[in-house]
């Protein structure tokens, strides 16, 4: 068994490290430090910390100001209330290309419990049709916390999105973070799996149980989302001629419709899209939930096997 | 920069200034007229006798910041920012003209704008981000923020109010500029935003009530603004009353003159009224 450990953990670890390092950094939070693990943060330094309460529009527009004034602002809250924000995020901080570092927590159906109103499903959609942004969606603990060191040396807009559940480690400290890159973690010439989030260990458990069928797949885990990784998903599609994406959002406007967009202008190849199929979560367990909407090995084997009885010959 | 006391001649430069808003507004046929002559005379006093800044160097360190919430109203604050050399005044032309400097709202690519603004509610959050900056930077600027009287309907207005009130801001300065008037009709008929200075002051802010058209009144509560033993600890907020399109008689207190360009007649009057002003 790998080892468990929630992304949102390694955003925690990183931010404290990225305190300790550089006193630029400053930590925004909206009373939910102890669910996103800005409270790391927090705790050692206070001074650089600005808790707003529960209020998401000031948080987003005074990080705005902070980067405007040279600092490094940090601010995190749930996926989907950094959204209650969306147009202060759009006219105060994507449009002016300001240095500001937004961190989603609770994304996709992982959140469980819950339940639909905290289960963000399109944050990925909505910050990647915003100019300037970058949007990273890392698929363990370790890539989080690397990806979040990344953000405070990257200048400019910047969207991560984090999960609430433990979810199995895929790498090791040595790993290496490069933004806007895509990571092959196994190499196959039937099919390509394009995966993000706690879809990647789950792409590689389905190649596992499509190889069992003679069928090979590559899998690629996606963590920047925007910029895209153009050249490895034309290079995917030329090589392997059949595409399937998987991700805990909608399948509208995320991983899914960024795979889709560089396909159909670039290397046509058929694709099939593992995710939320366009509608709202529920209360649940992640697995259970992970179950009724789709997101296991199993649907992405049954895509799998789709895209490639749609190959051209 | 040299600052002016002289109250006369301050008045003096802010009606010379009202004539390059109504030029401005005329030129390019559309703007907000309303709303810029209603705060040029603060915005006058505020740059000639109270901010320190340089216009040479728009980027000091050490400078006060100046935040135009209400981003609407770029003719005052480009009127200014061009009268005291900022970029040159031949910019004023292109004002709202595709591939020019001057865009239609506040654009921080141009020198002395320190905000993109545009959309109302935001510049008091994005000013406390600004002190914020200060306080961890050990720098002792100050940060003015203009906003208008229907932007405080935005709640997040009252979000940032309360950020600043609870963190004691006390480098923070609101020039509220209290015109009566917000986009299609009056403030207190679309909805009140009374008793505003209770408000402020139940947020934890120092309110100062002025006439915000008497010059005087604006140096005093500039003044009382930066005195610690006035603000006493608390960010300090600026309610001045004023008249949307005060100098032209027919834009004064009239809402259609909120976000429209006079015509050539209108305009030809305009300028007569302004220029008896002297
Ligand atoms: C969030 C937002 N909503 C609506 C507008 C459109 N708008 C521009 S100016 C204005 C009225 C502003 O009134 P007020 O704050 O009183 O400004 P002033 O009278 O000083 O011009 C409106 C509604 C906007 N710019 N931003
Ligand atoms: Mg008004």
């Amino acid at each position: 068994m790998p080892e468990m450990i929630a992304t949102r953990d390694g955003f925690g670890k990183a931010l404290l490290n990225l305190g300790r390092e550089n006193k630029l950094v400053v930590n925004l939070e909206a009373d939910l430090g102890k669910s996103t693990k800005s409270i790391l943060f927090a705790k050692e330094f206070p001074d650089r910390t600005i808790n707003f309460g529960i209020s998401e529009q000031d948080m987003i527009t005074t990080a705005a100001g902070l980067a405007y004034s040279g600092k490094i602002p940090f601010a995190s809250t749930f996926a989907i209330f950094t959204e209650r924000a969306f147009e202060q995020i759009r006219n105060s901080v994507a449009r002016v290309n300001l240095n500001v570092k937004i961190v989603g927590s609770h994304s996709g159906l992982l959140t469980g419990d819950d339940g639909d109103s905290a289960q963000c499903i399109e944050d990925l959609s909505v910050y990647r049709s915003l100019p300037n942004m970058v949007v990273l969606s890392p698929a363990d603990a370790v890539e989080t916390e690397k990806a979040t060191y990344a953000m405070a040396e990257h200048v400019g807009p910047m969207y991560l999105r984090t999960g609430r559940e433990k979810i199995p480690v895929l790498f090791d400290a040595n790993y290496k973070f490069e933004l806007g890159k895509g990571v092959l973690l196994r190499d196959g010439k039937d099919v390509t799996l394009f995966a993000t989030g706690p879809l990647v260990s789950i792409a590689l458990d389905a190649a596992k149980l499509l190889e069992q069928e003679k069928i090979y797949a590559r899998v690629i885990n996606i963590h920047t989302i925007k910029p895209i990784d153009k050249d490895l998903i034309i290079k995917a599609a030329t090589e392997t001629k059949a595409i399937v994406t998987a991700e805990d959002h909608n399948t509208i406007g995320g991983l899914g419709s960024a795979v889709s967009e560089v396909l159909t202008e670039y290397a046509l190849a058929p694709l099939e899209r593992v995710g939320v199929k366009d509608r709202f979560g529920e209360s649940g367990k992640p697995a259970e939930l992970y179950k009724k909407y789709g997101l296991t090995a199993e649907e992405i084997v049954k895509h799998a096997k789709k895209a490639i009885a749609r190959k051209r010959v | 920069m040299q600052k002016l006391n002289n109250p006369e001649q301050l008045k003096k430069i802010a009606n010379s200034l009202r004539k390059v808003i109504v030029e401005m507004v005329h030129r390019a046929q559309s703007g907000h007229p309303g709303g810029s002559l209603s705060a040029i005379d603060i915005l006058t006093v505020l740059y000639y006798y109270k901010l320190h800044h340089d216009p040479k160097n728009p980027k000091w360190q050490d400078r006060d910041r100046f935040v135009l919430s209400k981003g609407h109203c770029t003719p005052a604050i480009y009127a200014i920012l061009a009268e005291l050399g900022y970029f040159p005044k031949e910019e004023l032309l292109g004002y709202r003209k595709i591939n020019a400097l001057l865009q239609g709202h506040t654009s921080i690519h141009i020198h002395g704008i320190e905000m993109s603004a545009g959309s109302l509610g935001q510049g008091l959050s994005y000013g406390n981000g600004i002190a914020f900056a200060a306080r961890l930077d050990k720098k002792d600027y100050k940060v003015y923020v203009m906003i208008g009287d229907g932007e405080t309907q935005e709640g997040q207005v009252w979000e940032a109010a309360q950020t600043a009130g609870v963190h004691k801001l006390d480098n923070m300065v609101v020039l509220l500029d209290r015109n009566k008037i917000q986009n299609d009709w009056f403030v207190e008929k679309t909805k009140s935003i009374e008793p505003i200075a209770d408000k402020w002051k139940a947020f934890n802010w120092h309110v100062i009530e002025i006439d915000g058209h008497d010059v005087k009144q604006i140096m005093k509560a500039l003044d009382d603004a930066n005195n610690p033993a006035i603000v006493n600890g608390k960010p300090c907020v600026i309610i001045a009353q004023t008249v949307k399109g005060k100098g032209v008689s027919f834009m004064e207190n009239n809402p259609d003159f909120h976000g429209k360009a006079p015509n050539d007649a209108e305009f030809k009057q305009a300028m007569e009224e302004l220029n008896k002003l002297g």
